[in-house]
């Protein structure tokens, strides 16, 4: 079985984040990128379906800018075997990340997909969805638990009221939470080894998708900020505050 | 212009989330229907038609609609949604939700705003990124909006019965589905409130140290009529549920009070919890970050503060 993993690169999440004060965009400038955490969880799923021999292939692959060469490179230190870099300059919106990963799933014929659940710097927690809409293929979305045979896998979703359990057909999509597993460190034996794995670029334009937003971005502001409190000493004059000024408790 | 809003239901009851996503359909002055997706879900079809503001309860019931699985479900909801002529579709983001409509969207080949937190314009919304860090404000331009919206930025509707009742539209369209099969729910069972529409908050966080000790918190929810939250951390380690996480991947909550106790106040976590109307932080780390957003800090060991705290509020 052969499985593609969508990664994508996004500022690192112990980077707090400022808004420009241009109010365009984030700044990005000089600020330290990685791959999406939830991503990174998709990629060490897919190595452990190599591990227990149930994959033979994993391709990885990234839609941005030149420097995602970076996390692909970090996925193929993981374990993953090759990895297509998709050329551009743009920020695309979840559906056209949606079209372009269609038409590569159309070349490369993967029987599983994994993908994040969400990226942690626009939240949308779409793609994945998209994309086996798109396909048809069923969709098994916040998977805390993943077993896979050969027609059908298996998947334990994080749902708002606890857990769901349902069975996919193969060919599907899973998009990880945060427990499924927790990455492997990466050794250096294992970057070096990276350094002579594929990567394939592309340009974004070989695909023939709409490339046109669907999307304009207004304006991008800080969130306001909470006025600051104070420290109480002791539990007694923290429960009157809650009473009496407060007036959250009765 | 019509808004088709998407009713969340256990085939038993509406669930209260519902009632957020129709405030928020309301700011588009147009006509909104609902849409009942279900089997055997005669219960919530009634409730369904004594919301206010409702034009019409739209009614699919199939067997084959009884687990509301999104290979299924988001054709019939696309195909609705052409033939009457929707311009907007919404739902309050939940697990639920976010699993069904960016499918919807794929669909109908046009864009999901997630997470809105205000309406500005019938094309202008307002939606947090990068954990609520900024706020970006967006201009959709598809002729279809397909939105979902945050609970706490929308109130609930009030349940004031309408009088006539909506009438039911029969939805006769079968979709099947052979792509995926549901085995099993396992529901956290607890009479608490839910988190995301509790007064009263009590998360508790990796201090909390151990399974048994995340109890003391619950005796204390109870003495609030409170509902239990946790951090991630706190979840992972296995003291609490993955249902009681809250941050930018888990709920988002904004009760009246919030109270975190051996949280450290990772950006994460107070993606979701930083807009509660008051927030109380214990922990026993003075810089501890939650303290910089807290209306109250108590600094101390929380195994001292807890059972205190329990015999102060009983008097
Ligand atoms: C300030 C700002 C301005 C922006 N302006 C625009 C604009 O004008 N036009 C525009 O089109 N977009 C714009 N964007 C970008 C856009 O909002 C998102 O980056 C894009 O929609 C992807 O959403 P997401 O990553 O949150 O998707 P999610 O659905 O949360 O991602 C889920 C998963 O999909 C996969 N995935 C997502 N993206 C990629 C990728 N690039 N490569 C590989 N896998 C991927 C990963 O597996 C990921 O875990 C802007 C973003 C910001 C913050
Ligand atoms: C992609 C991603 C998504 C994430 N999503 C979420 C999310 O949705 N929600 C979330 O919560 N986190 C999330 N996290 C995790 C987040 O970054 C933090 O790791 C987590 O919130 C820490 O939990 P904590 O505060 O319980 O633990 P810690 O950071 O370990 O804090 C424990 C606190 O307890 C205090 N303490 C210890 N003992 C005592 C005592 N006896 N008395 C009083 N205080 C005590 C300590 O001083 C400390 O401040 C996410 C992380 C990533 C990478």
């Amino acid at each position: 079985m052969k499985i593609l993993v969508a990664i994508k690169r996004v500022i690192d999440f112990k980077t707090s984040v400022r808004v420009k004060a241009d109010e365009t965009d984030v700044e990005t400038a000089n600020v330290k990128m990685s791959m999406n955490p939830f991503d990174e969880i998709a990629v060490e799923e897919a190595i452990r379906f190599k591990e227990q021999e149930k994959a033979n292939e994993i391709v990885v692959v990234s839609i941005g800018p030149e420097q995602c060469q970076e996390v692909l490179r970090t996925a193929l230190a993981m374990g993953a075997d090759r990895g297509i870099l998709v050329k551009t300059a743009h920020t695309l919106q979840p559906l056209i990340v949606a079209k372009i990963l269609r038409a590569i799933v159309q070349q490369e014929n993967p029987r599983l997909i994994l993908m994040g659940k969400q990226a942690i710097d626009s939240d949308n927690n779409q793609t994945g969805q998209m994309l086996a809409g798109l396909l048809n293929w069923p969709q098994g979305t916040f998977a805390s638990k993943v077993a896979c045979d050969n027609t059908s896998v298996t998947v334990t979703r994080e749902i708002d009221g606890g857990l769901e359990t349902l069975a996919l057909t193969l060919p599907a999509v899973i998009t990880t939470d945060l427990r499924l597993n927790e990455p492997r460190y990466i050794s250096l034996p294992n970057i070096v080894q990276a350094k002579r794995k594929p990567i394939q670029m592309v340009s974004i334009e070989e695909f023939n998708v709409d490339l046109s937003p669907r999307l304009k971005i207004l304006k991008v502001k800080p969130p306001e900020k909470r006025r600051s409190g104070i420290k109480v000493a002791t539990v007694t004059e923290l429960v009157d505050k809650l009473k009496h000024e407060a007036q959250v408790l009765s | 212009m019509k808004t088709l809003l998407i009713a969340e239901h256990n085939n038993q009851e509406l669930k209260s989330v519902t009632l957020h996503a129709l405030t928020a359909a309301k700011t588009f002055n147009s006509s909104i229907d609902i849409i009942v997706i279900g089997w055997q879900c005669d219960a919530v079809i009634q409730q369904a038609t004594q919301l206010s503001g409702i034009q019409q309860v739209l009614a699919a019931q199939t067997e084959e609609y009884t687990h509301q699985l999104p290979e299924n479900c988001a054709p019939l909801i696309a195909d609705i949604v052409k033939e009457h002529n929707y311009s907007v579709v919404m739902a309050t983001a939940s697990t639920f939700s976010k699993n069904l409509l960016p499918r919807v969207a794929a669909l109908l080949d046009v864009t999901l705003i997630s997470d809105v937190t205000a309406i500005l314009s019938p094309d202008t919304f307002v939606r947090p990124i990068y954990a609520g860090n900024a706020l970006a404000t967006v201009q959709d331009l598809d002729t279809i909006k397909i939105l979902t919206i945050r609970n706490t930025a929308f109130p609930a509707a009030l349940l004031v019965h309408q009088s006539p009742a909506a009438p039911i539209v029969n939805i006769d369209k079968n979709f099947s589905n052979d792509l995926s099969h549901f085995i099993k729910q396992e529901l956290t069972q607890s009479t608490r409130p839910e988190l995301t529409s509790a007064k009263i908050i009590i998360s508790g966080g990796r201090g909390l140290k151990s399974a048994e000790n995340f109890k003391l918190l619950e005796s204390l929810a109870d003495k609030l009529h409170a509902a239990v939250g946790a951090s991630r951390a706190a979840v992972d380690a296995g003291f609490a549920p993955n249902d009681y996480q809250v941050g930018q991947t888990g709920k988002v909550v904004a009760p009246d009070l919030y109270i975190a106790i051996g949280i450290s106040g990772a950006i994460q976590h107070l993606a979701g919890m930083k807009d509660s109307k008051v927030i109380v932080a214990i922990n026993n780390d003075p810089e501890a970050p939650i303290f910089q957003i807290a209306d109250y800090g108590l600094v101390g060991d929380l195994f001292k503060i807890l059972p205190e705290l329990e015999t102060v509020l009983s008097k």
